[in-house]
């Protein structure tokens, strides 16, 4: 655990340093933690309120504001389904239940086994492709599933996401 | 440091070279319309495949030529042949194209979409003879899709940096305002402001640091255009940015995008890197006195972020609220110094209206809107895509004829455009031009040109709800009545959806939207009510229906929406805050 703990430590002080911003701010430096981490500690909160030279109500109160930053580890696959209009008029909603049903969850968020974390997403930006996912930031559409569409699409999904939750993804 | 002469001379040495020398030149569109459609796995698949069979060719990630219904688009120019372009292409199918046409001549009619180029193949038609390319004037978008992204060269061989090159050893920066007032470009972020006058007003404002900062926070569900120019040709916005900058003798430029987004990040912070290498940014540019200065600044999910004013507060690093004007941010911008910010299509036109004169411009287009409008095509269409047409052309010529209409014998029901505040536009209305004082007449806005389809089995009252709760999600909470509104919009329309309404909802629901849209500070608040409003107007029987019969014409709303409107607090609030002073 102290080891663990240990090398937290030196990834938010990594991250810190090692930003690609040139201009750093207390925003540059959550998602730089973000990156590195998969999530913010709330230690990495005092880190980065001393290393922006601000307070850490200030640096909460940035935290808190932008909804991709989360304060609890994240599972080990990400999945996220977009629920933009595109998305919605092509069946998007059909797909969100089915995930949320294949991995036993009543609204987003991760699974008691620390698997899969599952989010919405307002929109992915492949809205030509829709209805499109996103698997561990690596977004994916019909297209990429071999054409399929409607049911064979969600079935797919469903396949995928239980792979993901086994722990045997392809 | 090489003159500008020398740097085109080597740049067209280097692309003549890919054109017309002894390889074949393989590209494919990995923009995030092919990333979804796999084209990341594609390339794999093409260099295992020449690498097995020991073919020597070059093959480049090339952005979004627009045909993004066709994607993975691979096209392929053989020494001495035309350019052809291949569709629907999957790691699969590559042994087979490569086998066919690589090694053999066989062009393969069977899996090509068109040829563009000299020359004449049998049996595909030519690209410029496509419904969905001869319409279109591409000026912004000229290079997407031809060049790869992460070579400057190949940009500077297309005619890139001559227009930066043109202003500095020719024109002063008042002529380069000048150009942009008589081209008549407005700006496609939204307003629709011109921008030669609003670099005008940063030009009076005292130095020596001055602020461009260029937006693409593009929260539009539906929009993706300006990640497409930063994901095809980022060049062309640090060209448009570095002008700016001349025009208005500003000393910084910033980019402006949402985290997360990998494509346009990587390519513009690489875009910014290979500028200043070659000295067409930095101190003294080009051998001249004027210097510029850019980098990459990232937001993190904030659809209100890209309001000018909530912009400048992210770029500052704090929460993305907007601020109260005056004072304006050509007086008190980013870290309180003078500042200009423009949308990235906006600044893409840039380099090509000084090359090629305002007038040229100005020529383009209708009286009111200059130029071409890129739009985002998407929802129940044939052929969904990225296009930039010449302004004035009517939507139902857009839709019908350049993407190929709604599949399945379907009718358009309504068009979702501007983004989520825009609204919904009956199909009734098709009729109107592009053009932003038609379309506004007409209640419907063109904002940053997605334009999202739907069908005859759409419900206008699940899609006004999932549009409010987007809205409602993304309300940045400053102003308690766009905070308070949209929440009690949305839970009327909850109401509605499942066939609880109450009597006074409508009128309960006009009060709330008109005291939002007199009271909030910023247009997601005064806007917040217009896409009730609108699908109130255009469709009233879909609303009664729902409130008086209890039933859902189209059966949508019998599907449960997912929406995470409660859920900002759950995932803010999982670890207690423990303060310490």
């Amino acid at each position: 655990m102290t080891n663990n703990q240990d090398d937290q430590t030196r990834k938010i002080g990594e991250a810190l340093a090692n930003q690609s911003a040139r201009t750093v701010t207390v925003l540059s430096s959550l998602l730089a933690i973000e990156d590195a981490v998969g999530y913010i500690p709330p230690k990495a909160i005092e880190e980065v309120a001393a290393y922006t030279n601000s307070t850490i109500n200030d640096v909460w109160g940035v935290a808190s504001f932008y909804t991709n930053f989360r304060f609890t580890p994240p599972g080990e696959h990400i999945v996220e389904v977009c629920w933009g209009p595109t998305c919605h008029l092509l069946g998007a909603q059909v797909i969100l239940q089915a995930a949320l049903q294949t991995l036993g969850l009543p609204e987003e968020g991760d699974t008691s086994d620390g698997k899969v974390s599952l989010k919405y997403n307002t929109c992915l930006g492949a809205c030509s492709q829709g209805p499109v996912i996103s698997i561990d930031h690596k977004i994916i559409g019909p297209q990429a599933l071999g054409g399929l569409n409607g049911d064979a699409m969600v079935r797919k999904v469903v396949e995928i996401v239980s792979q993901l939750q086994s722990g045997s993804p392809k | 440091m090489s003159s500008f002469e020398e740097l085109l001379e080597e740049s067209q040495r280097r692309f003549h070279e890919l054109e017309a020398g002894d390889k074949p030149w393989i590209r494919v569109g990995t923009a995030v319309c092919g990333e979804a459609s796999g084209a990341f796995q594609v390339i794999e698949a093409i260099n295992s495949e020449l690498n097995k069979r020991g073919i020597a060719a070059n093959v480049s990630a090339v952005g979004c030529i627009g045909l993004c219904y066709a994607e993975t688009l691979v096209d392929i120019l053989k020494p001495g042949k035309p350019r052809v372009f291949y569709k629907n292409i999957t790691p699969e199918m590559v042994p087979d194209l490569v086998e066919s046409y690589i090694v053999g001549d066989n062009h393969r009619p069977d899996l090509a979409l068109a040829y563009s180029g000299e020359g004449n193949l049998d049996g595909i038609p030519r690209l410029e003879d496509l419904p969905m390319w001869s319409r279109q004037v591409r000026i912004a978008l000229r290079n997407c899709g031809h060049i790869d992204p992460l070579d400057i060269y190949q940009y500077i061989a297309k005619g890139g940096y001559a227009a930066l090159n043109k202003a500095i050893t020719k024109m002063e920066p008042a002529d380069v305002i000048k150009e942009m007032q008589d081209s008549g470009l407005r700006g496609r972020g939204g307003a629709a402001f011109p921008t030669g006058t609003k670099w005008s007003f940063l030009a009076r404002s005292p130095g020596p640091l001055k602020y461009i900062l260029c937006n693409c926070e593009e929260g539009d569900p539906g929009a993706y255009n300006d990640k497409g120019i930063l994901e095809s040709d980022p060049h062309s916005l640090i060209e448009g940015a570095i002008l700016a900058g001349f025009a208005t003798e500003a000393s910084n430029g910033v980019v402006f995008i949402r985290h997360g987004h990998e494509g346009p990040v990587q390519r513009t912070m690489h875009a910014i890197e290979q500028a200043y290498e070659l000295g067409l940014l930095g101190d003294n540019i080009l051998g001249s006195s004027f210097s510029f200065h850019m980098e990459v600044s990232l937001t993190g999910d904030s659809y209100v972020s890209g309001e000018e004013t909530a912009l400048m507060e992210s770029v500052e690093g704090k929460r993305a609220m907007p601020r109260a004007r005056p004072p304006f941010p050509a007086a008190y911008g980013v870290w309180g110094i003078p500042s200009n910010i423009n949308n990235i299509k906006s600044l893409s036109y840039v380099s090509e209206i000084i090359s090629k004169g305002g007038e040229w411009f100005a020529g383009i287009g209708t009286e009111g809107s200059k130029g071409t409008a890129i739009l985002c095509l998407s929802g129940n269409i044939a052929m969904p895509g990225m296009v930039e047409v010449p302004m004035g052309i009517t939507l139902r010529d857009v839709i019908e004829n350049v993407v190929g209409g709604v599949p399945d014998g379907r009718n358009v029901k309504f068009l979702q455009t501007g983004g989520p505040l825009g609204g919904v536009l009956p199909a009734d209305q098709m009729d109107i031009e592009l053009d932003f004082g038609v379309m506004s007449q007409a209640g419907a806005i063109l904002g940053s040109g997605g334009i999202i389809v739907a069908d005859d089995r759409a419900c206008a009252v699940n899609m006004t709800r999932l549009l409010v709760a987007f809205c409602q999600y993304e309300s940045c909470g400053k102003c308690f009545p766009c905070r308070l509104g949209m929440t009690n919009l949305i839970e009327i329309l909850e109401r509605i959806a499942s066939f609880e309404s109450r009597p006074q909802d409508l009128e309960l629901m006009r009060t709330v939207g008109q005291n939002m849209a007199a009271t909030s500070l910023c247009g997601h608040g005064q806007l917040g009510w217009n896409p009730v409003q609108s699908a109130l107007r255009s469709f009233p029987d879909d609303f009664i229906a729902h409130m008086e019969e209890k039933r859902c014409p189209t059966g949508q709303c019998m599907v449960p929406v997912f929406t995470p409107q409660r859920t900002r607090s759950r995932w803010t609030s999982a670890q207690p805050i423990e303060l310490k002073f």
